[in-house]
Parts: C-alpha cells; structure tokens; sequence
C-alpha cells in the first residue's frame, strides 16, 4: 500500500480516510527514542478498528500523530485526503475540526457545564452557530442514548455517562474519523460493556473509528486488530484475511 | 463521503464572534471566588484613582466658587517685620496715600494694639495671653475681608469710640464666649471692655480671627493706642490688581518701599490648593501602584489558570482549535477580568466622591478623564497582564496538554 495514497485504491470499494506510508516518530534523547518505526497502514471509510498493544507500544503516539496532534520525524500520513506535512498548525487545527474526532479515557469535559454545552462545543471550531451546534448537540445526545440527560451538568453524570457525553461530542459535526484512546479505561466492566456496543452501533451507522486499547478483549470484539509493539505493527487481522 | 474528499479543500478553523467571547467566560465561570479575588485588585486601583481625581476636581470647583465669592480683588499691605526690614510700622500717611491711587475703592486700616492684651476677667494671670491680640480696625473692615458675623453687632461709629469689642471666632472660642448676651467683658489693657459681636472666620485673613477687634478711636482713648497703621487692606477694581500690585508699595512708603510687603490673600488660597494638587498625584501614584498589584494578581492567576487547564487546552487543540484561538481565549479572560475589575472601580469611586462630597457641601464632580482613562487603564493592565498566559498556553503542545 505504497505510493498509490492518491490514486483509486486498489480493489477498495471505499476510499482511505486515513493513510500511514512508512511512518517514523523519534523524541529526541541520547539514544533517540524510536516511538513509530515503519509503520504503514490504511483505513477506509466505516471501518471500525483496534489498534491494541501494551503499554509503550508506541500506540498513544500513533493516536497523536493518527490525530495530527503531533508530526512523524519522516513518512506519509494522509487524513482525509490532505497530506498532514504539507499543512501548517492552523491548518492541521482546521483538520480535525472538519475530520477527527476525538475521544479520551479522561473523557475531558468541561466541569460546571451541561451535557448539552459540552457536547456542542465538538463543532465550536466549525465556526457554527451555538444555536445549530445545540440542535446537532441535541441530536447526538439521543444517538448516544442519554436523551434524558442534555441539561445535567457533566461532572455529575457516571462515568460511562460522561464517555458517552465525549462520544457524542466527537460525532458532532461527522467526521471522517474518531479516534478513541482507551475509551473504556476508566470505567468498569459494565459501562465498558455498554460502550463497545455504542461504538459497535455507531459503526454500523457508517461512523469510522478507531479504538486504541491495551486490552486484547475489546480488540477481539471489532472487525480488524492491529496489533503493535515496539513502534512497529506486529499483526494486522485484515492482511491475514 | 467519497472519492472527492481526497480532493476537497482544506477545511478551516474558525470559531463565531459570540463563541469566541463566550469561551473568554469559562475560566470566570468555573472559578468564581477566584475571578471575584483578581478583579478587586483591579477595581481597587481604578476606584482610589477615581476618587483621586473626582475629589481634587470636586475640592477645586469648591475653591473657586469660594475665590468667586471673597474677590480675589483685595491686597494687603504690611511693614515688613524682620532683622534690618525696618521699623514695623506703616507710615500715618499710607492710608490716605493709597486711597489716591485710582483703581483702589476702599481702604482698610489695621492697627496693632501694643503690648494690649485680652483676658476673661482681671484675675487672670498676665501670663496667660491665649496667643490673643488686640486690633485697632475701620469700620469697613468686614465688607473689605467679605466677612460675616455670627452673632451680635459689628462696630459702629457710636460703638468705634466706647470700650467695645468684636471677638474673632478663635478669640471667641479661646476666651469661651459663646453667644453675645450684651453684659459680657472683657478685661482688655487695663479697661473692661463690652463684647458686642463675634465674627465669622475670615477666609482671607486668619490672623484677625484671632484678635479682639475694637474701633480705633476707642483704641486711642482707652488703650494710648497711637492708631499707626500695621496693614491695610485694600480692595482694587477688579480688572487693575495687577497694576495697583506694582505701584502699591511706592506709594505706601516712598521713601522706603522695600520695607513694605503687598500680598493677595487669595494667593494663598490658591497656594493651598496646589499643595493639594501635590497630595493629589501623591494619592494618584498610589491608586497606580494598587492598579499595578492588581495587574501582577490577574497575571498571576492566569498563570496558574493555565498550568490548570492544560487538559482544557489540550481538548481545545484536538476539538480543532487554533493556536490563535486559545490565545485570545486567556488574553480575553484577562480582558474580561479587568474590565470588571473596571467597571467595579470606576462605580467604587464615584460613590466614594460622592459620599465625600456630599459630607463636605460640595459638588460631585468627578471629569470624564478620570471614568475613562480608568476603564482604559484597566484594559490596558489586562491586556499586559494577560498576554504571557496567553502566549504560554498557546504554545503548549497539545499532546504535551493531553498527557496532563
């Protein structure tokens, strides 16, 4: 899956959303720390995938670099169609406005405000009004199942409720793809439970995600694992099929 | 999606006018003690400078209808007194000399009485004088100084000549004379004399405050007082002060002139005034420095605000904000803090002139400088004090914020 990131995809019925082409992540320290070594990967459009490795594996910084939040030392990584490195900060900013979405084991919502708020605040880059973004909030509230709760404040929600709040956040405004970094870390089995089945769901409306975990479990519950170890992709279930 | 999306332009954050301020309120919103703390560092500041300006503005308009009201058409002159000034003394001709000059309209003379004092009765001790002196005075003494009795009678041409006298209001106040009964006296010289009136103070001349004042034939009769004038005032046409001031001691004494001192009293006013003026930067310059403390405490919070909301930062970033976007977000926060802490200080003190003013008799009068370069020194402070947070929080990494 080399060089042919702008060009029909081979044999795919849908085309990449995201794309990595021999990526490298290196911090800088005496040795350097090689965090991504060669990885090259692809996503297509309604995907729903693990990406599942133990801790230092490297997969924290493929979500950051998954996310644009952070750059490759060297290698191609193509988000919805744009190439991350031809594209300064504000740019890159404007990109996951409009294509990522994201989701964080500390669900990161802001306390004293509504469900509602903060779940509009997902498109509060988009430039939208507060009114429509309270309607879309509104709206993926229900797709997320907490209807009943758009007016309670976030920190008084469970915690599942709270990740489902931060769901419903990252789908606002349809993104190409959401990135969900231990989406069910912090909660216990039965919320976690309950989340799987949401992304589950949320997947089989069309809704591209990936789900970065250190648990083998949930990875064996999606379509496609990829599994990664020291910065390099150890196994990846849709090579094999 | 499609196939076109790999084609599609760039998509860019942006982020509405109302959003944009309304993110400015989170901070304020979720840590209200705090916000509450750091603006009143401001406000305090804004307030005391306020109330600086309000009051000197409001004391001055005061001085100048009181200016108005005393003329500042009257001068006075006096023997200098000191070592080789001369001899202490007016000539006797200087009344009349000065009343030849044409601008003058009237002349007042003023006459110590040596070596007289005052006392409550004849058992007093000599000694104790109570820092009273005795003036021998025209009759138009009160209407030159544009002084106003307190009670009873001011002398007349019948009274001038009988042991009488007006008590100033310190004298009166010091002798513990209180109301003007007509049978009270006082032991003046070796003669008892009838206290007819008590004056008012005299704005423009505070040493007759501190004198029995009695006529000057009565002077002579009863007091061996040989009626040489030590000051005489006089008031002038209005529009000549500054001419009659040259001429003024010349005619005086010809052939001594440097031994005569002229002065306007209302200079001394004015002279005051601008002592106040002096206190006034003073206090200025403080409300500056509390302007200043204010300025470090918003900075202060914001800096700490920032190192607390690295998670918020990050989420920021990931939801698609700009570096800009998070900039303005603190440095508005700033913004938003200080103009409270404005607005709060510019209402703190105009109340306190107001109250001030008010307690006084005066007008509130507080000038539009004060309101408005206090608001806008405000913002200014907010805007410094801010811009380091800002900047810090913008250029954190957002994985870096995340990982917090």
């Amino acid at each position: 899956m080399t060089a042919t990131l702008n060009r029909p995809h081979r044999g795919h019925a849908k085309p990449a959303v995201l794309a990595f082409n021999d990526v490298v992540k290196e911090y800088p320290g005496t040795p350097p720390v090689r965090a991504l070594d060669g990885v090259s990967f692809e996503i297509t459009q309604g995907e729903l995938l693990a990406i599942v490795g133990p801790s230092g594996s490297g997969k924290s910084t493929l979500l950051h670099v998954m996310g644009t939040l952070d750059r490759p030392t060297s290698g191609e990584v193509m988000v919805a169609g744009h190439d991350v490195s031809a594209l300064n900060d504000a740019e890159l900013s404007g990109l996951r406005a409009r294509h990522i979405g994201f989701v964080f084991q500390q669900f990161h919502l802001l306390n004293g405000f509504t469900s509602l708020d903060n779940v509009a605040d997902g498109a509060l880059y988009g430039g939208g009004k507060l009114r429509d973004r309270r309607e879309l909030a509104r709206e993926a509230l229900h797709k997320v199942g907490l209807s009943h709760r758009v007016d309670h404040e976030a920190n008084k929600l469970s915690g599942g409720e709270r990740q489902r709040v931060a769901i419903a956040r990252a789908i606002l405004g349809d993104p190409s793809i959401i990135l969900a970094d231990e989406p069910t870390g912090n909660l216990d089995s039965r919320s976690s439970d309950a989340i799987v089945e949401l992304i589950q769901e949320l997947n089989s409306a069309g809704v591209t995600l990936v789900v970065i975990t250190h648990n083998p479990e949930i990875a064996e519950l999606f379509p496609r694992a990829v599994s990664i170890r020291d910065g390099q992709i150890e196994h990846d279930t849709m090579e094999t099929q | 999606m499609s196939a076109m999306t790999s084609l599609s332009a760039l998509p860019r954050s942006r982020v509405n006018g109302p959003d944009m301020a309304r993110t400015a309120t989170v901070g304020m919103r979720t840590r209200r003690m705090r916000t509450a703390l750091s603006a009143l560092g401001i406000m305090i500041g804004i307030a005391a400078m306020v109330a600086v300006l309000g009051l000197s503005e409001s004391s001055k308009s005061e001085l100048l209808a009181q200016l108005d009201s005393l003329g500042t058409n009257l001068l006075t002159v006096e023997a200098s007194a000191g070592i080789g000034a001369g001899s202490g003394e007016l000539p006797d001709s200087a009344a009349a000399m000065i009343s030849r000059i044409a601008p003058v309209e009237v002349t007042t003379t003023v006459s110590t009485v040596a070596g007289a004092n005052v006392y409550r009765s004849d058992f007093i001790p000599s000694g104790e004088t109570n820092g009273i002196t005795v003036q021998a005075v025209d009759l138009s003494l009160v209407d030159t100084l544009a002084g106003g009795l307190h009670e009873g009678r001011w002398l007349d041409s019948a009274t001038a000549s009988y042991p009488t006298t007006v008590l100033g209001s310190v004298t009166a106040e010091r002798l513990g004379i209180h109301s003007v009964t007509g049978e009270q006296q006082v032991y003046v010289g070796d003669t008892w004399f009838t206290v007819i009136g008590i004056l008012d103070e005299f704005q423009l001349n505070p040493d007759l405050d501190r004198a029995a004042l009695v006529g000057l034939d009565a002077a002579a009769t009863y007091l061996d007082d040989d009626n040489v004038p030590t000051s005489i005032l006089v008031r002038v046409d209005p529009d000549q002060v500054e001419s009659v001031l040259e001429v003024l001691a010349r005619t005086t004494n010809p052939q001594n002139p440097e031994e005569v001192d002229v002065a306007r009293p209302t200079d001394a006013l004015e002279a005051r005034e601008s002592a106040d003026d002096a206190l006034t930067s003073l206090f200025l310059g403080l409300g500056a420095v509390a302007l200043l403390v204010g300025g470090v405490g918003i900075a202060n919070m914001m800096v700490i605000s920032v190192l607390e909301r690295r998670a918020e930062i990050g989420l920021r970033r990931a939801l698609g904000a700009t570096k800009r976007h998070v900039a303005v977000q603190f440095l508005g926060e700033a913004l938003l803090l200080s103009a409270l802490g404005g607005i709060g200080g510019v209402a703190l003190g105009l109340l306190a002139t107001n109250i001030y003013a008010s307690l006084r008799g005066w007008d509130t009068i507080v000038p539009a400088i004060a309101i408005y370069g206090g608001l806008g020194s405000a913002l200014v402070i907010g805007a410094i004090a801010g811009l380091y947070p800002a900047i810090r929080a913008a250029r954190l990494s957002p994985t870096e914020a995340l990982r917090s």
